[in-house]
Formats: C-alpha cells, structure tokens, sequence
C-alpha cells in the first residue's frame, strides 16, 4: 500500500492546470461578465477612494448592526447567482424534449442543480437569517453590541469565505455534481475523483465555521445581554425564535461538520466509512447529513415565524396573540426538529416500525407549526390590520406556507413518500415551505425594518409590484411541480421522452420568469429608494415609523454606534409601546462614556487564510495548505496577543449624536 | 363578430388546456393494486388535512378583510391577547387531526411495507398461494439488470411482467445509490451497492409503464429509464420464449462488461445468466479472487482474522477507473480489495444455503381487522401485567422492614 | 407627546447611571457552549465508531491491534496533567504567576507525553498494515483517537501561548479568564478521553 503516484500533479499548482479552466461558452461568457463587473467595481471603488472607507468602516466593523447589513448583502449577491442557476435549470427542462439534449450537457446541468441547493441554503437563506439576527437580536434586548463582536466579525468573514470557495468552482475547475447533500459512494473518491466534492467540503467547512461561532455568539448574546427587566418571558418573540435557531445551530452543525470531515477522509485518505466496501456505510452518512439537515430547516424557518409575529402584532396594532403558547410552540418545534430526521429517507426500507414513528413524529411538528398560524390569524382579530408591505408578505406566507405545509405531512406519510419521494412533488413542497416561510419572511423583514438600518422607507409602489410577480410566480411555477410529481416525474433529469410534459415545465418556466420580474422590481425599489432617501416621503426622522411595539423602535433610524445612550428598562412584552403609552421621555444628559468593541481587521486576515488553505486542499496544493494553516494559527496566537479591544465612546460623542437627534425630532414633529 | 375578452382568452389558450388532459397522472391513476392503495391513504390524508386548512385560509383572508384598518366598524380591540377557550382549539383541532392522520399512517406503513408480501392481488382477489415472480434488479451506471432467476433469463432496459401475479423485486446496486421506481405499480424503493432491498408490487391492467431511477446517480441518470411491459399470461410466456431463442449468456466476466458507465443503453436480453450473479452482485464479489462481504461479515463476527489480515489485501483486479475515472485517495493508500479465503467449492456452498435460507412467508390472507395488519406478534400481551404486581406485592412482603 | 412625566418616567424606562459590565463577563458561559458543541462532534466519532467497529473487512480487531499496557500508561499521562492544571488554577488564584507556570510547564509535559505514546501507537499500527483505511473499524479508531489528539495538540499550543502571556504580561484579568477557558477545555479533553479508554481500548479489548 504506497502513496498513489498517478494523480498527476506539480509541486507548484497540485492538479491545477489550463485544461481546468472550463472553456463552455456560457461559462466564459458568465466569466466575462463577472470580470469585467469586478473590474468595474475595483476601478470605481479605487477611483472614489472608498477602499479606505470600507476597511475601515466595514470590512474590519465589530458593529452588529454593519455585521448584520453585509450579511444580507452577501445573501442578495448569492440569491443572484443561485437564482441565475434555478433559471437556467427551467430553461433546459423546456427545452430538453422531442430528442433534444437541451443546452447543457450533464456535467454541466448537474453542477447547476448541486451549486442551486448549496447556494440557496448555506449562502442565501443562511446570510440572511443570520444578517437579520445579528441585525435585529441586540437591539431588541436593548444590548450595544453581541457578547463576542470579534467572533461576529469573523464569523461574517468565514461565510463569505466558504461563498468565495464555492464561487470558484464556477470558473476554476468544477463544482460538485452529487445533488446539494452529497450522498457518498456518489461523492467518494472514485465516483467523484475532480475537484467538485472538494470545493463543496471546503466551501460549507469555512463557512460552517463562522455559522457555528455566530450561534454561540448570539445564543450568549441572548443569555447575557438582555436589558434590565427582560426576563426570558418578557423577549420579543423574534428574540425567542432566534434564540431557539442558535441553539439547533449549536446543536447541529458540528454534526454537519464532523460529517464533513469523514468525507473528507474517505476522499483525501482512503478510510471507509461512507464507501460500500470494506465495512463502510453510505447509509450512516445519510442518516447523520440529515441528523444536521432537517434541524437546520427549522433554523432557516424559525427567524422568519419571529418576523412575522412581530410584523403581525405592529401592523395589527395590537399586542401579540397567545405569547406564551407561541413560545412553546417555538421550543416544541426546536426539540421535535431532531426526532425527524428518517422522514428524508423512508425509501431506504427501514421497515414499517420505524418508517412510521418518523412519519408521526413528523406530523407532530405540524401542531405547534399550526398553533403559530392560529396564533397569528387571531392576532389579526380584531385588530387594525394595515396593509404595508411587510403585512402583504405576511399574509401571502400564511397562505402559501399552510398549503406548503400540508404536502409535506402528506410526504410524512410514509406509502405516500414512496410515490412522492425524489419527485417533483417534493421540489414543489419545500419551495412551498423554503419561499413561501422563508424568503417572504426575509422581504418583510427587509421591508420592515429598512428604514430602522438606513432611515428611510421602501418605495412601495416597487414593492408591491416585486410581491404580485413574486407570489404570482411562485405558484406558477411551482403549481406545474406539483403536478408533474403527481405523474411520476422525478428530480435532477435533464431529458425527457414524453412530449406531453413539456408544457408543465413551459408554465414552470413563465412562473421564473414571473419570479425574476419580481426580483427585479426589488432591486429597482432599492434602488428608487436610495435614490430619493432624503425625499419627505421616504425619510423617516421619528425612528419608528410603524408604530412598533419593540425595543428597537425606541432609538434613532439608522441607531448610534453604541444603538442606546441609556440602557433601557423593560417592564413587560412590548416594552416600546409601554414606554410610548406611559409618555416615557428618552433621557438627556448627562450622558455617560460608553464602553465600546474596537474595530479590527483579524477576521477578515483569518478567514482570507482560511480560504486559500480551503483552495489549497481542493486543488492538492500542499506547500500552500501547510503555509496558509501555519499562518492560519500564528495569527491567531498573534491576535491573542492584542489585549486593547475595547474603548470608551466620550461624552460629548454620545453628546453630539443625541443632539442631532434631537433636532431631527424637532424638525420631523 | 367580438368574442367577450375572457371567452377569447380561454379560446386561446384551448389547445393548452387539451396538452393538459393528454397527460398520464400514474401516480393517482395507477394500474396496480399496492400503486392503488399508497394513492387511497394520499388522498384520505389530504381530505383529513383539508378539514383544517380550508377553514384556516379562509379565515386568513376573512381576517384580512375584516380588520383591514380602513373597516372602522370591526372591533378593535388592542389589548387583546389571550383567551384560553381560543388556545384550547388551536391546540387540540391538529392534535386531533393528527391522531387520525398517525393512525392511519401507522397501518397503513405497515400494510403496505414494499418488504412485505402482498395479501391481495387487487381490492376483490386475494394473493393466491403461489410464489411471487421473482425478478433481481441491479442498477448499474446507467442502466438497469433484470434477472429472472427462476426463468434463467436476464434483460436490460426492459421489463416484462405476467400481470396479475405478484412480482418480488430483490434489489441492490453496483456503485452508488439509486431508486427502483416503477410509478404505476407500486412506490419506490432505493438500490444500494452491497444491500439488498426488496419491494413487492401487482399490475392489474397490461400495458406499457414507464420505469425509471428516481435517485439521481450521476451523469447518465436522466436516460437510466426503462419500459415496463405488463402482460397476460400467454404474452408472457411467448415474451420468455422471444427472449430465450434470442441468445446471450450473461456471466461474470460480461456483467463486468456491462457493468462499465455507459448512458442511454437501448435494451438487451440475455437467454441465459449465472445464477450466482445476482448474488455476487450483492456481495460485491463478481470479480474472481475478491472476498464476498457474506464471507467477511462471517470473518467479523469471529474477530476479524488478526494481523494475517493486513496482509490479505491485493490491488483491485477491476480498477476504479474503468468504472468512473481515476479517483485515489491522494494522502492514503492505493485502492486495495481484501482477498476471499474460499475456494470455488467453498462459495458455491455459502451462495446456495443464502439462497436456501431466504425466508418465504405469506400473510394470512384472509380479511383481518386494520385490514390484514399482522397481529402485532403479541409483544403487548406478554407483559403478564397481574402477575408482575402480585410478585411486587410478594416480593414487598417478604422484604424485611428496617 | 406630554413631558410632565418625563423625569419620572425617563429613571424608570433608563438606565442612567453609569454600571461597569465586566469585561468578559459572557466569555466562560460562551466556552461552555463552544465545548457542548465540540463535544457533539466527539458524540458523532463516537456513534460512528459504534456502527463500524464490528466492520474489521476482514481484517485485524482489537484484540490484534490494542495493547493496553501502553493506553493505560497514555491514560495516566493525561490524568496527571488534568491534575496539574488543576494545581496550576489553585497558584492562580493565590496570584503566584512563577508557582502558575511551574504547574502548567509540567501539564505541558505530561500532555506532550501523551501525545508523543499515541503517535507511537498510530505509526505501529500502520507499519503492521493496519492503517486508518484498511477496515471501517480501523477509519473510526482512527478518526476518533486521532480527533482528540488533535484536540490535545491545540490544547498544547494555546498552553504554550498562555505561558507566554502570563510570564509576559503577568496574572491579568484577560489572562486569568484564558487560563480558566483553557482549564475547561483540557478537563474536558480528559473526559472525552475517559470515553475513549471505555468504549474503545476497554470494550475493544474485553
């Protein structure tokens, strides 16, 4: 047993090569694209000398609410790319009919599916729920910052790290073609023996990193943080549900992690456990992908139920129904979400017993699920319910997620699951569930609470015109889905023989269509916005211009760098509106320094080396993964040695901020 | 003459309408029994479920309506926040629901386990007391085997099944995972390479069905699609007869052949197999010389064979790279396979007594409660609860106070 | 809005005084929750090890591979130096930073030993042909033992830092939370060990 000497590699490079480059037109041409884009970027950034500005105001910021808004942009560059992936998906299914091989062949194709699931979980739906609650979580308990700024900085840098590996694949070698989840012997060596399981690892172990200590950071942040007075039952219900997140995130993403890991073994040394032969179990890695994965749908979901609770209470107008059954509920769903996980597998014939208390188990989450619809319908009750745009999402979630929710107790069913599994009945049921709870739930949430960020609204006629192409397009095209599962129709095929479902897949593809007009008209109501920020109509000078009901509606829109001059008091749930109907005056002087996190520019240094030694790995580059690692942990041992990481924002700071502030009430009012 | 604009619109979109009707739903309109039933408990569970979603979506946009803040006349009430009569109904209407859904699933899970032999043919005839067909698929890269070991016949692509009579898939997997699914017959099972699963199904009506993987397994999966032929007795027979005068002998050294990636493959026939393939197959053994996983689950469960089996490895008679290019475990060691200690003799024995211990049960097929739910082998009733307390109670008095 | 209320209310709805939120204060309950999810990833190795363990391809066991002599003296090794940070802690907190790098020197010993034993034992076990991939038990074995030596060997090189800090900068506050942190850590190393010796050398070899 030597080392294998017939991977052709150089000392130099590993087995990177020019033939790695792919040379398909629509890769060049994307790579085009993206280059001079990036040139265009680069230049323009250079040329108004912002490089400065970002690093030092960005890049290297321990503030949670930057954090928070880099996160999301993060997560809208890589809705782009993976939106781009889920059209060209469609296009190929119209077009792949009557002996046609389409346009893209399967090596292609098959990356594209891989990279839209990779892409829309770990790298669109992830950012952004992680960009909300680092966003929303500290203000809402009346904290300044996260326990651990630092760790949230390079968290932060860890995702876009594991984003900028996967990135890569698209114009370095190849990306995984094994399905989002990777299933071995598929994605062992010998299957998959380039680069594209590779980067998969390498991409999702960098930003697992950062997913994992941004988890422990805000559950802490949590723990620890809350203002004065804010006992457990008296948080915010996105509070609540964010907490609830970070715990699954804890919980289970080292699972997803160590998984990982032994893949990486069985690919980079040759062990076995996932390989069929000598005594490995590809049906462990199954069980163990999903022991992480279904908690970590429930970690995409449960923000966004806190979103919409809290938009429902505000734009009812009235306080939140059933608090307390909502916070079980919560707590129900995060210790059902680990008894589930089988359900992604009845197929593999683990015998009826066990097949069905899964099933079950299953279905039992859907009661505390529907205890949450109730509780936000009968919050509509007798309330004033105005309709803004986040309440639109809102009441377009209810509707879309309870059907959504219903085919997926109808594929808990185990006999059912087995003529729906793999179909596109179930492509269809958890876009259902994914769009519908999770991406209506992050447009109310930017609607929302843009202007606490940025200090002044949405324009909404774009907005409303992004949300009938939205919802108008989801079901279209994912109506056809259903449909064709019904007939049998599978997932990930790239050709078909029977003409009679091409015009299934033609309304599929008129429904994404629908969907890209919708993201357009968001970009345009961005962009409209920014554009007439300082308009009257957009500007939003009161720092709570929905009437909110929580802490964070309490301080000024865009907040200070240290979000409180004086740490609030909470008496209750809803402890703005209490402080709004008590008449309660924000103090004034005398104001008080107030202990701040320094900036650095650790977590960008740590995970641009976590990067390259993930690249280095992926294309075999030794030299280069010894030398990053070896850097890796000399600058962390480096850092450490840094003790001044906290300084004292001055008075008359705090002073001049809270003055302005003043005026601007004064000229609002 | 003006056609009214919406007539005109739905005039146009006619033929759209007609490519709509033209299409099979198979999976709510099958032509086998077990197909027939797993549709039965998805429509019963989506009318339990309708029971609560309707109600829900229209209070949803009831609510909406009602409370939108330009309605002055609802009631507004903003403090509003509990009511124990409400939370009591939110809680219990799905828990309800859901007791009737979970109990429905857990029969219907057990009677329709694709492990377990049918108890009826179709809804009015039950399984006589004949064996099943008996048919071993195996997914290859990327194709599908079909083995019909009783017959002695093998075919590729193809399948050709008696209709009215039970078939028994056994199936496994030569590299990597996939999924046996045949959408008009029954549901789906995976393949995986050194398992076997099974999965039993009926066709009640002939005709021509569409098979196809349904887990994807790489890049020739979307043409790993077969034809399923259900036919009656006398098509079948002449079908074996076709196949049988046909020729081709399939046996180790061509399923080894055949085994090699190769995408969209037109269907082929083999008059005459092996009749350890399938079994070689399973236990990842076909090539001369490597050991069958039986032989090493054997070994194991004796305490491995101590240091000598460090050195009963060989390289790879098949190599890796013929199957799917040239992947190596760069920091490890060269892919290696672990010798078999048997003799020819030796295997042929073990294969046969695998064979002979496969166990054939029937369900008792007449009607039962839950519907031929075997009686849940009276693991309840052998808790003898009296006796147990009348022991506490013995063992409580004889124990000595302190 | 009125403002008759507004000193009153404004003491009750803020706070205003000024209160010191120790520095840190966050940062033992964080390594907790750190530690509970690296224990998780033990918790996977573990379970791994429980479904491959049988699964020798044929191959050496246990009973082949396993000497216990050697684990025992490698679990000692590991013991002792739980122990001795455990002294290092107590010259902490009585503020005596030569007696506290004294203690943790000789931890950085003992945990160095242990390191260097297991080595020995992994690259015996190859040159005998029974390498991480020669059986799934062998990959499990390896994953899991190798998964805390790895553990030990950062534990060691963040000693090594502390040692460094302190003689450098003295018992400060920071420093003094650090050594708590690294405490935890190496404690909980020696219980995961206390695992492995169990469920792997004594189950393996028993």
């Amino acid at each position: 047993m030597a080392i294998p000497t017939n991977v052709e590699t150089t000392f130099l490079l590993g087995r990177l090569n020019w033939d790695a480059i792919p040379k398909e037109p629509i890769v060049m041409a994307t790579f085009a694209v993206v280059a001079i884009g990036g040139i265009a970027l680069v230049a323009a950034l250079t040329k108004f000398k912002l490089w400065g500005y970002l690093w030092n105001e960005w890049f290297t910021s321990v503030d949670h609410k930057k954090i928070g808004i880099m996160y999301m942009i993060l997560g809208m560059i890589m809705f782009v790319r993976g939106f781009a992936d889920a059209v060209m998906m469609r296009i190929q299914q119209v077009w792949a009919f009557n002996g046609s091989e389409g346009y893209l062949n399967s090596h292609h194709y098959d990356q594209i599916f891989t990279a839209h699931g990779v892409i829309m979980i770990f790298f669109v739906a992830m950012p952004f729920v992680t960009g909300l609650m680092n966003y929303i979580v500290p203000l809402q308990i009346g904290a300044r910052d996260v326990s651990f700024p630092f760790l949230n900085n390079f968290s932060f840098w860890m995702t876009v790290g594991g984003a900028v590996i996967v990135m890569a694949s698209l114009f370095v070698g190849e990306f995984a073609q094994t399905g989002w989840l990777a299933f071995p012997p598929l994605s062992g060596i010998q299957a998959s023996p380039w680069v594209g399981v590779d980067y998969y690892i390498w991409g999702l172990q960098v930003a697992g990193v950062g997913t994992t200590l941004s988890g422990i950071n805000l559950m802490v942040t949590i723990l620890k943080m809350r203002a004065p007075g804010m006992t457990m039952m008296r948080m915010p219900v996105f509070t609540w549900t964010s907490f609830c997140t970070n715990i699954l995130i804890v919980a289970t993403f080292p699972v997803l992690t160590m998984t990982l890991i032994l893949l990486t073994l069985d690919r980079y040394i040759g062990t076995n456990f996932f390989t069929a032969e000598n005594g490995g179990s590809p049906m462990m890695y199954i069980n163990l992908i999903w022991i992480w994965g279904h908690p970590e749908v429930y970690i995409l979901v449960l923000p966004l139920f806190g979103v919409y609770s809290e938009v429902t209470a505000t734009f009812s107008g009235k306080r939140l129904f059933g608090y307390t059954s909502m916070v079980y509920a919560t707590v129900c769903i995060t210790i059902l979400s680990y008894l589930v996980w089988l359900h992604h597998f009845f197929t593999m014939g683990a015998g009826a017993s066990v097949n069905s208390f899964f099933g079950i188990t299953t279905m039992i989450i859907s009661i505390p699920t529907g205890a949450k619809i109730f509780n936000w319908l009968f919050t509509m009750y007798r309330g004033r319910v105005r309709f803004e745009l986040p309440m639109m999402w809102t009441v377009a979630f209810m509707l879309t997620f309870v059907i959504g929710g219903m085919t997926g107790v109808l594929l808990a069913v185990p006999p059912a699951d087995f003529v729906l599994h793999n179909s596109l009945f179930l492509i269809a049921h958890f876009h259902n569930v994914i769009i519908g709870g999770v991406v209506f739930g992050v447009f109310a949430a930017i609607n929302y609470w843009w202007p606490k960020a940025f200090g002044f609204k949405l324009n909404r006629f774009w907005g409303k015109v992004s949300f009938w192409c939205w919802v108008i397009g989801f079901w279209v095209a994912f109506t056809p889905l259903y449909v064709l599962g019904l007939m049998g129709v599978t997932r990930r095929v790239r050709v078909f023989d029977d003409p009679s479902l091409q015009i299934w897949f033609i309304i599929a593809g008129i429904g994404a269509f629908l969907i890209a007009c919708g993201i357009g008209s968001m970009f345009l109501q961005f962009g409209i916005s920014i554009w007439k920020r300082n308009d009257p109509a957009y500007r939003d000078v009161t720092g709570d211009p929905w009437n909110g009901r929580t802490l964070e509606w309490s301080t000024s829109s865009p907040p200070p760098s240290y979000n409180f001059a004086f740490t609030p008091v909470v008496h209750g749930l809803d402890a703005w509106t209490d402080m709004k109907a008590a008449g309660a005056q924000r103090p004034r002087a005398p104001y008080i320094p107030i202990h701040m996190p320094r900036y650095t520019g650790s977590g960008v240094i740590l995970a641009g080396l976590s990067t390259i030694l993930g690249m280095a790995m992926i294309w075999y580059i030794w030299w280069l993964a010894a030398v990053s690692f070896a850097g890796l942990v000399g600058f962390a041992i480096y850092h450490t040695f840094n003790y001044n990481r906290d300084f004292y924002v001055p008075v008359n700071e705090v002073e001049s901020v809270e003055n302005a502030r003043d005026r601007a009430l004064a000229q609002g009012a | 003459m003006r056609i009214p604009f919406p007539l005109a619109r739905l005039t146009a979109l006619a033929p759209i309408f007609l490519a709509l009707g033209a299409c099979k739903m198979e999976v709510l309109k099958p032509s086998g029994y077990i197909a027939e039933r797993q549709k039965d408990l998805l429509l019963a569970s989506t009318g339990l479920m309708m029971l609560i979603i309707i109600p829900v979506m229209v209070l949803i946009v009831w609510f909406s309506w009602r409370y939108r803040a330009s309605n002055r006349q609802a009631t507004y009430a903003p403090d509003w926040d509990h009511s124990t009569k409400f939370e009591l109904v939110i809680w219990a209407a799905p828990l309800l629901i859901i007791i009737c859904l979970g109990a429905l699933t857990w029969v219907g899970t057990h009677l329709l386990d694709p492990f377990r032999p049918l108890d009826r043919l179709s809804a009015s005839e039950p399984a006589p007391d004949q064996k099943p067909l008996q048919v071993e698929v195996v997914a290859l890269d990327w194709k599908w085997l079909f083995i019909y070991p009783e017959q002695g016949v093998a075919t590729v692509n193809d399948l050709a099944v008696p209709v009215n009579r039970e078939i028994e898939f056994t199936l496994t997997s030569s590299t990597v995972m996939n999924a046996f699914y045949i959408p008009a017959m029954a549901g789906m099972i995976y393949a995986m390479p050194a398992m076997e699963t099974k999965l039993h199904g009926v066709f009640n009506e002939t005709g021509d069905y569409q098979g196809l993987a349904s887990h994807y397994s790489g890049h020739g999966f979307s043409g790993m699609r077969f034809k399923t032929h259900a036919l009656d007795e006398a098509a079948f027979d002449a079908w074996l007869d076709e196949t049988r005068a046909a020729g081709g002998t399939l046996d180790r050294a061509k399923y080894l052949e055949l085994e090699k990636p190769s995408e969209n493959v037109k269907p082929m026939s083999f008059a005459q197999v092996d009749p350890e393939l399938f079994d070689r197959a399973v236990n990842m053994c076909v090539e001369q010389g490597k050991m069958c996983m039986a032989e090493m689950a054997a070994l194991d469960k004796q305490g491995g064979t101590g240091l000598a089996g460090t050195m009963n490895t060989g390289a790879l008679t098949r190599d890796a790279s013929i199957r799917r290019g040239s992947g190596i475990a760069v920091l490890g060691s060269a892919p290696f396979q672990v010798n078999s200690f048997c003799t020819p003799e030796d295997s042929e024995k073990m294969f046969a007594e695998m064979r002979s211990t496969q166990p054939v049960t029937r369900n008792d097929p007449a009607p039962m409660r839950g519907l031929a739910l075997p009686r849940p082998d009276n693991r309840l009733g052998i808790i003898d609860m009296p006796r147990i307390i009348q022991d506490a109670r013995r063992d409580n008095a004889v124990e000595p106070k302190l | 809005m009125s403002t008759v209320t507004e000193i009153k209310t404004a003491s009750e709805y803020w706070e205003t005084e000024p209160h010191h939120h120790p520095e840190g204060a966050s940062t033992s309950i964080g390594f907790w929750v750190y530690l509970m999810s690296d224990c998780l990833m033990f918790a996977v190795l573990f379970a791994t090890f429980g479904v491959l363990r049988g699964n020798l391809a044929a191959g050496p066991g246990p009973k082949d591979l396993f000497d216990l002599s050697l684990v025992a003296v490698n679990t000692t090794m590991l013991l002792l130096s739980s122990i001795t940070y455990g002294f290092a802690m107590l010259r902490m907190g009585a503020g005596d930073k030569s007696g506290t790098l004294r203690w943790l020197a000789i931890t950085l010993f003992f945990g160095l030993c242990f390191l260097g034993i297991e080595l020995y034992e992994f690259h015996h076990m190859i040159a005998e042909g029974a390498g991480p991939w020669r059986s799934a038990f062998l990959s499990s074995f390896f994953a899991l033992v190798g998964t805390h030596g790895l553990h030990v060997t950062f534990g060691s090189i963040w000693l090594v830092t502390l040692m460094v800090q302190v003689s450098k900068f003295g018992l400060t506050s920071a420093n003094q939370r650090r050594l708590t942190c690294l405490s935890l850590f190496w404690h909980f190393l020696d219980l995961i060990w206390i695992g492995v010796f169990t469920v792997v050398y004594l189950l393996g070899v028993i």
